[in-house]
Formats: structure tokens, C-alpha cells, sequence
């Protein structure tokens, strides 16, 4: 652990903002594990993020790292995926960050299968602005702008970015450490949009909010929550109401955006200038 | 045909943009398409491939001026276009750009405004969203042709100002601009003078990217080239992290408005037309600027001391030059197809040393010399 | 030549007249070495609506980019000819195509009338080229440029396939000028 602190923390950056028993530090955990396992040079890669509490995650990292504006980490990183094709770019988002104000250029870098791992830290909530419910909150939760309960229906992220067109689609919690380290380890390794969803605690906001207030009670109920799909098959209607499905639900192989525009250069090339 | 007819061109202020920014060394443009400047994505479109660049055509204004600032950080000259509406929507990002000083173009094409406005007329609306589009303090370049030649070449100076300043410029055209046709003569582009942005040389341990050098510039690092850094929107210190310190707070404010005004001489460009002797001077810039030209011979034939200041550069305001002229002359003169910016500028810098007049039309139309004309006619008799 | 021609060719949307504005204004400026400014206004739609372009022609340094008083001013549809007649100088020339403008204003000696899309489908098969026609017809008038010339321009900015049908319909205004010179006479 004092190794990989080492040499992937920017030590000067700590303390760092994250309350006591948020799942943010799990996820960093769990990206610099795989990025370890992978043994990729720090100066090849870039992670990009937007605004809220996960997107702090940047300055905390000792590696090409922008912390944009509010929704917008994917196009930045856009931007610099296609003018550093061999750089590895990440993406890190919270889940008003990456599904309410970002989530057109959610969907449209999944259609466009760029190459970057785009990983969502859902607490299901805004906890930064304090505890307003975002487009993955469940319906019925309670936020400060929802005090008589969210009657928005939520995004099913995973069904989304499929749809849209990624390549990789995985989503576990911050209870499931192992698998969200293996998860996170093969979307780095695709070609094309990977997305790895990772439910993630919040229990000053989201916690406190909807009644389940200590660190361990938001472990104990993602643990709860989370299913396989198998388990998931052997569910009543009303049971699946309170589960969520983790795992993998998609690894395809189609052209990248970059490999596709490797080949608009060749073909550009050849035609002759009008 | 022979070579110098080869690179004698007829083109729309709009594709002479693309020309200019391609030999300025653009190797990436992200866009949204938008009437009236959609001709320069396209024509980026083509032509960016062949030299091995980058065009993404992106979801919308938004992304795309996210888009070339991550670009620029991954080290490729960049440049995107718009008009008024999508204008508005850059505002967000092209704050990030100022307080990250990031090099990049953004083109407007401008239309008339508010809103949707006017999709196929020309108008003057955007000179002040320019200057104080995005929220908070700060400064811009600003750069405004007034002829397809103009577009070339200033397309070519935004990009150079952007790379030696770190910083966003703006290139504001206006409809007649972008779809009007002109000859161009395009030169070898050894005839051109290219700057790019300075690098760090310092090893990557003592770099710290947002420290200015003498000039008031911090060298920029590409990402991907060993120096591993932050950016963010945050206020930050020299090392680019967040701060709340009261002192790193001001200093960076300070040192991001700072930077232009301290260099606003090597960038204020304007050009002088029978001004030695002119009692009364007309302050025009874009497409009303041809028409004060006309204005000026027009009026000399009637005996009326008339000259020109055109403003190629908005922002910074070139207040030495303007002060100077208020000594001198009579009347200044400020048409607009806008109900009246540049003229506010225009008296702030005066302080009352001349009377300031404004000429304003905003139905669309360019406005004729004619009316100038009667205007300067209707003051004399006052 | 006067030191500034103003030139408005009028009519409806697909008739090409954008692309002929071009054609004479590098016909003038790249071939003749003269100053040319082209400009156009066209509505919101693509094909239809009214659609006109300007090209000023001078020796000199363009200052005002805009057509104010037209020196020669070609109408192809009676919108057009109602809409910017009175923007015709005094002894401007007047060129109506008589096929789809019936209703043409004796203003001068300077006007020209000719079935010109009639023609154009009777001889060319092909009512697309009328802007090609009327180029040769302003040559053939004014010698505002020369025919070389705007079969130069032609040639270089019309796709190969339909350059000989395009060439044809510049030789075939241009004798439809001379006849109409004659009738005159």
C-alpha cells in the first residue's frame, strides 16, 4: 500500500475533501490497483474529470490529470484522446456529473466508441452542493430537493451506454472491491467506450437523507442491494424492485474511433485535393 | 497555369478562415454545425485529414469548445466556429481556457441576436459578449477583418497571439465577412511567420506550469511528453492546484488580466485612413469598415476632413491610439450594425475631449455610405 | 470601364446564380487581374424562395463590397425583375429573361429581353445552364470580361462531367447577345 501511495499520490494534495465513510478513496484504490496490475507508464496517461466530490479525484493522482467543468470531462478529454492517440485516457464522473448535465456527451462518446474508460462513482446523490437528488437516484429516495420523495424515474446507466453504443459495459459497488479492481482492469484494457458503473456510498448526504447513516450501514445495504445476474433471474418482480445487477453485461469487439479515423487519414490522403 | 495564378484564390471570408488557420499550423478543429459559419467546418472537415490533423464533428457548442482545449492540452494547435447562439453556449468552457490559459481559437461568425435572431444577416451584436461573455475577471483578444485578405491574415495572428500568449482569442466576423468572396493571394508558407508555444526548460521535478517568465507567460508543457500536471477550473497556484489562499487567489486574477493588458501594444491592430489631417474621424471595424472607407472618399470630395480609424484588433481596446486621435479631431463618428458598443468604449476612452456620435442599424442590412454620409452632413449643419 | 461595375444577377433559388456570380467574378479577378467582391442573399430555403448575387468589379481597391446602384442587372423571374428594378442606375442595362418575366419595364434603350430558359431547353436540353447562358449573354453585351476568360473560370470551377454542356451555353449567350445588339440596330 506505502508503495503504490507512493507512486501514484500526490501526497501534497492531503489531506484530502472526502467526508469519513464516502466511497470515493475505494474507487481511487481501485483504479491505481489496476492501473499497477497493468504496469502502464504514469506519463502516458490522463484522467479527466468533471465537478462534484469524485471529480477531485483528479488532483489526487500523479498523472495527466484535468479537473474540467461541470458534465464536460468527456469532451476534454475528447479533445485529447484524438490529439494523443496513445495516451490512455480516463474518465472519472460522478453520477449528476456524467448523467444529468453531462449526459449527452455520455451518450455521444459511447456512440462514437472512442477509446476511454469513462468510470461513474454513483452515490446517487449530489453530495457536494449537499444532498439533491440526481437522475440516479432512485424513485421514491428522498434528497434536500425531494423532501416528499423522488418521483423521477432513474437511469439504468449500464442499459444506457449499451444502447448508445460502447463496448464495454461492467458496473459493481464499493463493497465488491476485488471485482471492481478486475472490472476497472479490463475496461483500461479495451478498445472503444468502456464503462464501469461503480455504486458508491455517501452517507452524510445520501445516507442520512434516506436512513441508512453510518459508513458500515452503506456497506451492509450495498452489499444487500447488489446481485449477479444469475441471482437476479431467480428474483419475484417485487423483490428486483430494491436490487441492483452487478457485473459485466457487455465486451464486444467493433472498431474504435481512433482506428476508424486512422483510416479516414489514409483515405483523405489518397483522394486528390478538390 | 502558372504557379502565381495557382495561389491567386477566390474565396468566402469563411473558407480564407480555414486557409489561414491550416497555414497558422491548426491541426484540430471541434465544431457544431451553425449557419453562418458552418463553411469552415466543412471546409476543415476536408482538408484537416489530408495534412494528417483532427476533426471531430461533436454533439454540440458545448463539447466542442471542450474539445479543442483538450486538444491544445494534448499539444495540436486548435480552432472551432460558431455563430451567436453557439457563441453563448462556448462561454462556459472558454472561461476554463482563461483561467487555464490554454491556446485556442474560437471564430464567430455573428448574425443577428438575441436568440436565434437572424440565421442569414449580418450583424455587430456579439463585440461586448466577446469581451465579457464568460463570468469573472479576466481578459481577451479579440480580432475583427474587414476583408477576405483581413480573414486570412488574422486568422493566421489569432493563432500565433493564442500560442505566444496562452490564451483563447477570438476571431469575430460577421456575415457579409464569412460569405462574401474575395481574391486571396496565397502565399508559400515560408513567407509566413509561425509562432508556437513556449516549452518548459526545466526538467519535469521543477516545472511548475502556471510560473510566468519575465515576458508574463508560463511555458506550456503538452501532456503526454513527461510532464505530468494539473489543470483545473479552480483558481489554483503556479503549480495548477486548487487554492484559498487570499495571496495566490489575487496573484492569479491579476496575473491572467494582466498578461494582455501589459502586451496590449504588440496586439492592438488598426490601420489609418486620411486621418493626418481629419477633422472628423470615423471608428469602424468588419464589414461596416468598407463602408466608412467609401464614406471618407465621399466626403473629402465635398471638402469634409474626414478619415478612418479601423480596428483590427477589439479587445484589448487600443486606447493609445484612440486618446491620441481625440486630441485631434473634431468628431468621432462610430457606426455599428449593433445598437451601440464599441462607441461606449469609444467615449469612456475620448473622456469628452471630442464629441462622440453613434450611427447604429441593426435591421439586418450592412449599413450604405449614404447614410454615413447624411449623418456626418446632419452634424456639420448642427 | 468605369471604375466600379455593379452587378446584380436575380432570380429564384436553384437557378445557380451564386455559383455564376462566382464564375464572373473570377472570370474578372483571376483572369483579368482585377479587384471582384461576390456577395449574395439568399432566404432559408435551399431550392425556391428568392435569391440574388452581387458581384462589383473595379480597377481598383473595393471599399463598399455591396451592389447599390446596379450597372447591369439580370432578372430570371418576374419577382425578381419587381423586386430590384428600381435598384438599376439610370443608364444601367437591364437583361430579362422574356420566357418567365413578362412583365419588363421600358425603361431604356439598355434593355435586353431573350427567352433565355426557353433556349435553354430548346438548344442545350437543359434548363440548368441559364446562369451559364446569361454569363454569355453579359459578356457578349457589356464585354464587362471576356469570353476566354469566363470559359476559363467555367472550366475550373464546373465539374468535368457537365463542362461541355456549360461551355456550349456561354458560346450560345454570347450569340444570343450579338443578335439582340442587332435587333437594336
Amino acid at each position: 500500500m506505502k508503495n503504490l501511495i507512493d507512486r501514484y499520490i500526490r501526497k501534497e494534495m492531503f489531506p484530502h475533501i472526502w467526508c469519513p465513510g464516502c466511497g470515493n478513496g475505494v474507487v481511487l484504490g481501485a483504479i491505481i490497483r489496476a492501473i499497477d496490475d497493468l504496469k502502464w507508464d504514469k506519463n502516458r496517461i490522463a484522467m479527466v474529470s468533471g465537478i462534484g466530490c469524485s471529480s477531485r479525484i483528479t488532483g489526487y493522482v500523479d498523472f495527466c490529470t484535468m479537473n474540467t467543468t461541470h458534465g464536460r470531462a468527456i469532451p476534454f478529454a475528447t479533445g485529447l484522446k484524438m490529439a494523443k492517440p496513445d495516451m490512455q485516457v480516463i474518465v472519472v464522473m460522478g453520477d449528476g456529473d456524467c448523467s444529468a448535465i453531462g449526459g449527452n456527451h455520455f451518450i455521444h462518446a459511447a456512440r462514437r466508441n472512442l477509446n476511454l474508460t469513462a468510470i461513474i462513482i454513483n452515490n446517487m446523490i449530489y453530495g457536494m452542493t449537499g444532498g439533491q437528488f440526481s437522475p440516479l437516484t432512485p424513485t421514491h429516495r428522498i434528497g434536500t430537493t425531494a423532501p416528499y420523495g423522488n418521483i423521477d424515474q432513474s437511469f439504468d446507466l449500464v442499459k444506457l451506454a449499451m444502447a448508445a453504443g460502447a463496448s464495454y459495459v461492467a458496473r459493481s459497488t464499493v463493497y465488491h472491491i476485488r471485482q471492481s479492481i478486475s472490472l476497472i482492469k479490463k475496461a483500461l484494457n479495451k478498445k472503444g467506450f468502456s464503462v464501469v458503473e461503480i455504486i458508491s456510498s455517501c452517507p452524510i448526504s445520501y445516507g442520512r437523507l434516506n436512513k441508512i447513516r453510518t459508513p458500515v450501514d452503506m456497506m451492509n445495504w450495498l452489499k444487500d442491494i447488489a446481485v449477479s445476474s444469475k441471482a437476479w433471474e431467480n428474483l419475484s418482480p417485487q423483490q428486483r424492485e430494491e436490487k441492483l445487477i452487478i457485473g459485466e453485461f457487455l465486451d464486444v469487439d467493433k472498431p474504435d474511433y481512433c482506428a476508424l479515423y486512422t483510416q479516414l487519414l489514409e483515405k483523405a490522403r489518397e483522394e486528390e485535393v478538390r | 497555369m502558372n504557379k502565381s495564378l495557382d495561389n491567386i484564390k477566390l474565396l468566402q471570408g469563411n473558407e480564407a478562415c480555414v486557409q489561414g488557420a491550416l497555414l497558422a499550423g491548426v491541426r484540430f478543429f471541434a465544431g457544431y454545425p451553425i449557419t453562418p459559419s458552418s463553411e469552415i467546418a466543412e471546409g476543415m472537415a476536408y482538408y484537416l485529414p489530408k495534412l494528417g490533423g483532427k476533426f471531430v464533428q461533436m454533439e454540440d457548442e458545448i463539447a466542442s469548445m471542450a474539445a479543442i482545449i483538450g486538444a491544445s492540452i494534448g499539444g495540436l494547435k486548435s480552432l472551432t466556429a460558431t455563430s451567436g447562439p453557439g457563441f453563448t453556449l462556448k462561454q462556459e468552457n472558454l472561461g476554463y481556457a482563461i483561467i487555464n490559459e490554454i491556446p485556442c481559437v474560437i471564430v464567430n461568425a455573428q448574425r443577428g441576436g438575441p436568440s436565434t435572431g437572424l440565421p442569414t444577416k449580418p450583424a455587430q451584436g456579439d463585440m461586448m459578449q466577446a469581451r465579457w461573455g464568460t463570468h469573472g475577471d479576466h481578459s481577451i483578444i479579440a480580432l475583427a477583418p474587414s476583408t477576405v485578405d483581413e480573414v486570412f491574415w488574422l486568422t493566421i495572428k489569432a493563432v500565433n497571439f493564442s500560442e505566444k500568449y496562452r490564451t483563447p482569442v477570438i476571431l469575430l466576423l460577421d456575415e457579409v465577412i464569412a460569405h462574401m468572396r474575395e481574391k486571396v493571394i496565397i502565399p508559400e508558407p515560408e513567407e509566413i511567420e509561425i509562432i508556437n508555444r513556449k516549452k518548459p526548460t526545466v526538467p519535469p521535478e521543477e516545472y511548475l506550469p502556471f510560473k510566468p517568465d519575465q515576458d508574463g507567460i508560463p511555458p506550456m508543457a503538452n501532456f503526454g511528453e513527461g510532464y505530468r500536471y494539473h489543470f483545473t477550473g479552480l483558481i489554483h497556484n503556479q503549480k495548477g492546484f486548487p487554492t484559498s489562499n487570499p495571496q495566490e487567489i489575487d496573484w492569479h486574477l491579476r496575473h491572467i488580466y494582466n498578461k494582455i493588458k501589459q502586451n496590449a501594444k504588440n496586439i492592438t491592430l488598426y490601420q489609418r485612413h486620411f486621418l493626418d489631417d481629419a477633422k472628423i474621424a470615423l471608428i469602424a471595424y468588419g464589414s461596416v469598415a468598407r463602408a466608412a472607407e467609401r464614406v471618407v472618399k465621399l466626403a473629402r470630395e465635398q471638402g469634409i476632413k474626414t478619415g478612418l480609424l479601423k480596428l483590427l484588433t477589439i479587445w484589448p481596446f487600443p486606447e493609445e491610439e484612440l486618446s491620441r486621435l481625440a486630441n485631434q479631431v473634431e468628431l468621432m463618428l462610430v457606426p455599428e450594425m449593433n445598437l451601440g458598443q464599441i462607441v461606449l468604449e469609444v467615449e469612456r476612452v475620448v473622456r469628452g475631449k471630442c464629441q462622440v456620435i453613434s450611427y447604429n442599424r441593426v435591421d439586418g442590412e450592412l449599413i450604405n455610405p449614404e447614410e454615413i454620409l447624411l449623418k456626418i452632413q446632419e452634424e456639420i449643419e448642427k | 470601364m468605369k471604375e466600379r461595375i455593379e452587378v446584380c444577377l436575380s432570380g429564384a433559388g436553384g437557378q445557380g446564380l451564386i455559383l455564376a456570380g462566382i464564375i464572373l467574378a473570377e472570370a474578372a479577378g483571376i483572369y483579368e487581374g482585377k479587384e471582384v467582391v461576390q456577395t449574395q442573399s439568399y432566404g432559408p430555403e435551399a431550392r425556391g424562395g428568392a435569391s440574388r448575387s452581387e458581384v462589383v468589379i473595379s480597377e481598383g481597391f473595393i471599399d463598399y463590397p455591396k451592389v447599390t446602384k446596379s450597372d447591369i442587372l439580370l432578372v430570371l423571374t418576374q419577382d425578381a425583375c419587381d423586386k430590384y428594378i428600381s435598384k438599376l442606375s439610370q443608364d444601367g442595362i437591364l437583361i430579362a429573361d422574356s420566357s418567365t418575366v413578362k412583365d419588363v419595364p421600358a425603361l431604356s434603350a439598355k434593355t435586353y429581353r431573350a427567352p433565355i430558359s426557353k433556349i435553354a431547353q430548346e438548344k442545350l436540353g437543359n434548363k440548368l445552364v441559364i446562369n451559364t447562358i446569361s454569363l454569355g449573354i453579359i459578356a457578349g453585351l457589356t464585354h464587362l470580361v471576356s469570353l476566354e476568360s469566363l470559359r476559363q473560370a467555367v472550366l475550373n470551377r464546373i465539374r468535368p462531367r457537365v463542362r461541355e454542356i456549360n461551355e456550349k451555353a456561354l458560346l450560345l449567350g454570347y450569340e444570343i447577345a450579338q443578335k439582340m445588339k442587332l435587333e437594336k440596330n
